[in-house]
């Protein structure tokens, strides 16, 4: 058993950037989870802000889900923009 | 390496015609070079087999501190207690990154470190020498980081992708490693007195060998090299690594003026690779098996750390669990 | 033992002190209570250690006899070493290693707070730059003390022991110097005569919070790190860091 809980880490490298998952710590609380992330992800400048979540917080798909979760998406095009065909004096839209 | 002898529990390696779907669909993943991630099917013994050589890898880069704390306390100047300092530190932070892979796995952190402390895992032989001198800091970040980056380097490319974004985030950290350590002995060369380069040589003499051992026993003596390559958590063999490490040492060795206690090393224009002596495989069995000149005093001293600290982490634990108790009355 | 002009010493009071604090924190080198403690640890000991190298280049500057950071660093007897009595003390169980490294982060924070607004740039440059890094340190080493001191009985009994070990050297925390005092008045730094009231305001801050109580004002004689009276801990210390300079006075590492 843990003596510690388990929490992931996200970080934000750079302003204007997403939040990133980079890796877990070990903490007592989410406050030393963070100062535990702050000292082992960002030794060199690698963020801007940092979450921290109790791994067992993250609900995930299953690997099995991945059909019926993402395969839908693939047929529909028209969510893409290269899917609307312009004429070239149209220009850049 | 740092992880010299992985045991797979697998006897002979299965043809994809000899799986069931579920494991063929996860070879065939891994043969087009897709990465196995946490939450995706993966054989029991591969699971099983990763956690072992990465909490292996882990438990080493945590030994790994001791023979550099060592001399931490006696670095010859401020840049290079620096230097130290730092490089102890991405150590420490290189064991987090792999245990955090190894936890994906579904594995406890602390229940894997309890199997090093009581003896059930192994970590890298190498720690188990003594650092003698101020020049042990520079062989050791020259010589050993050295070895564990061929290792690394290739590993990068491993199948299960959180145990490979650790190894390209380790590998991108510990570039400085082996160039500090090599910077040091070179300096001392240059520069140095001859006491210096005294200490350079005996360094060198003392883990030469031990740094060879560090990719494990030779492929003949390697029966889980198969499969561990066919679930490409191992990319080159033993020997591949230790000679492709032997290539690029030899001229760095030259250039400090050095020489290896090896008489038999020497270029063979033939293989395009340079020729070795034999390694004392006894040796590095007896110090696998907890007989090495420092097994007790690392091990020990990992325990006490773990059973000095229990106290301040019950306290953290209370403390966190006080005031959640003290946020949900408010 | 060399007495350097009154700045200067200030100087070596405050390189010396971020060392030796560096040093005992390497001693704790693979065997913290937690892995993630060695990262944090090891964090602040290269904060401090960079802090030192920025006071003594400063004051091999104002020394000018082709003095430099490591000499002065690995060649001074413990004579010449003007570090807190504090920080010299041995480590202890992580209870006293945290309360030593309150007690300092906490003087650190307000003296170098003050010291940003000096008129001397190189002070306020130095003072600046490690002021960022320590608002971190305190902030660390307060959560400790407060979860140490209201944690478990243990835990609680071990930071009260602690505090009662390394008290009475918290009185260089809390004394007005008259060297400190002149040099404020030549306006070579701003005064100081805040300083002991802000350091023990946060020291009751964070240990009513930690369930902890203060001590009454320590008192002392015959010690003083001003005039390299330490106690006879930093011989050994020395002994050991400096190990590789004395034994090998010709070499170039």
């Amino acid at each position: 058993m843990s003596e510690w809980t388990l929490f992931e880490v996200f970080i934000r490298s750079k302003h204007g950037l997403n939040h990133k998952h980079v890796g877990s710590v070990h903490a007592a609380d989410a406050e030393m989870a963070i100062e535990n992330a702050r000292d082992l992800y960002t030794r060199r400048n690698e963020g801007v802000s940092i979450w921290v979540v109790p791994s067992a917080a993250i609900t995930a798909t299953a690997s099995d889900e991945k059909e019926p979760l993402f395969d839908p998406a693939e047929d529909k095009v028209y969510r893409h923009a290269s899917f609307y065909e312009l004429p070239d004096e149209v220009g850049h839209m | 390496m740092y992880a010299q002898q992985v045991e797979t529990g697998v006897k002979a390696v299965k043809s994809l015609a000899e799986m069931g779907p579920e494991e063929r669909a996860f070879q065939e993943k891994i043969d087009a070079e897709i990465k196995i991630e946490a939450k995706n099917w993966m054989p029991d013994n591969y699971r099983k087999t990763l956690i072992r050589q990465i909490s292996q890898h882990a438990h080493s880069e945590i030994v790994g501190m001791l023979p550099e704390g060592n001399w931490v306390t006696r670095a010859p100047t401020l840049k290079r207690k620096l230097q130290l300092m730092a490089k102890i530190q991405d150590e420490a932070g290189h064991g987090l990154y792999l245990y955090s892979a190894m936890e994906t796995l579904g594995a406890d952190r602390d229940e894997e470190i309890e199997k090093l402390h009581s003896g059930r895992a192994k970590y890298s032989s190498i720690f188990n020498y003594p650092t003698l001198n101020w020049a042990d800091m520079g062989a050791v970040g020259w010589l050993v980081d050295g070895a564990a980056i061929v290792n690394q380097v290739v590993l990068q490319r491993t199948s299960y992708g959180p145990y490979s974004r650790a190894m390209i985030r380790i590998c991108k950290e510990e570039s400085f490693h082996q160039r500090q350590g090599y910077e040091i002995l070179l300096h001392m060369m240059r520069h140095g007195t001859q006491a210096q380069k005294d200490m350079v040589q005996d360094a060198i003499n003392r883990l030469w060998w031990p740094s060879l051992m560090m990719f494990g026993p030779s492929d003949a003596e390697s029966p889980n090299s198969a499969q561990s390559m066919a679930w490409k958590i191992k990319r080159h063999t033993n020997d591949e690594l230790r000679q492709r490490f032997i290539d690029q040492t030899v001229p760095q060795l030259e250039i400090l003026g050095c020489t290896a206690p090896d008489p038999d090393l020497k270029w063979n224009e033939e293989r395009g690779h340079y020729d070795f002596g034999e390694i004392q495989w006894e040796e590095f069995y007896e110090v696998l098996k907890g007989n090495g000149p420092c097994n007790r005093e690392r091990l020990e001293t990992r325990r006490n750390a773990i059973q000095d600290g229990a106290w301040v982490r019950e306290a953290a634990v209370a403390h966190a669990n006080k005031k959640q108790k003290q946020q949900a009355a408010a | 033992m060399t007495q350097y002009d009154e700045l200067t010493e200030f100087l070596l009071r405050l390189g010396d002190s971020a060392l030796i604090q560096a040093q005992r924190l390497c001693e704790w080198t693979g065997r913290a209570p937690a892995i993630e403690e060695e990262m944090g640890m090891m964090n602040v000991g290269l904060d401090l250690v960079g802090q030192a190298r920025n006071w003594y280049e400063y004051a091999a500057e104002r020394i000018n006899d082709g003095t430099d950071a490591d000499v002065l660093a690995f060649r001074r007897d413990e004579r010449a070493f003007r570090n807190l009595l504090l920080v010299e003390q041995p480590n202890g169980d992580f209870a006293v290693t945290m309360t030593k490294q309150f007690f300092y982060d906490a003087w650190q924070f307000h003296l170098l707070t003050i010291l940003k607004d000096a008129k001397d740039e190189r002070i306020s440059a130095i003072a600046t730059k490690s002021l960022k890094e320590v608002i971190y340190h305190l902030r660390r080493s307060s959560q400790w003390v407060e979860r140490l001191g209201d944690g478990t009985d243990e835990s609680h009994q071990r930071m009260e022991k602690a505090i009662d070990a390394v008290w009475r050297f918290t009185v260089e925390l809390v004394e007005k110097n008259a060297a400190e005092m002149a040099l404020a008045e030549s306006g070579d730094i701003p005064s100081l005569a805040e300083l002991p009231e802000q350091w023990l305001a946060t020291v009751n801050k964070v240990f009513a919070k930690a369930t902890l109580t203060v001590p009454d004002a320590p008192s002392t004689f015959y010690l003083s790190a001003r005039t390299g009276m330490h106690t006879e801990y930093l011989g050994i210390l020395l002994a050991e860091m400096q190990f590789l300079q004395r034994a090998y006075p010709d070499a170039s590492w």
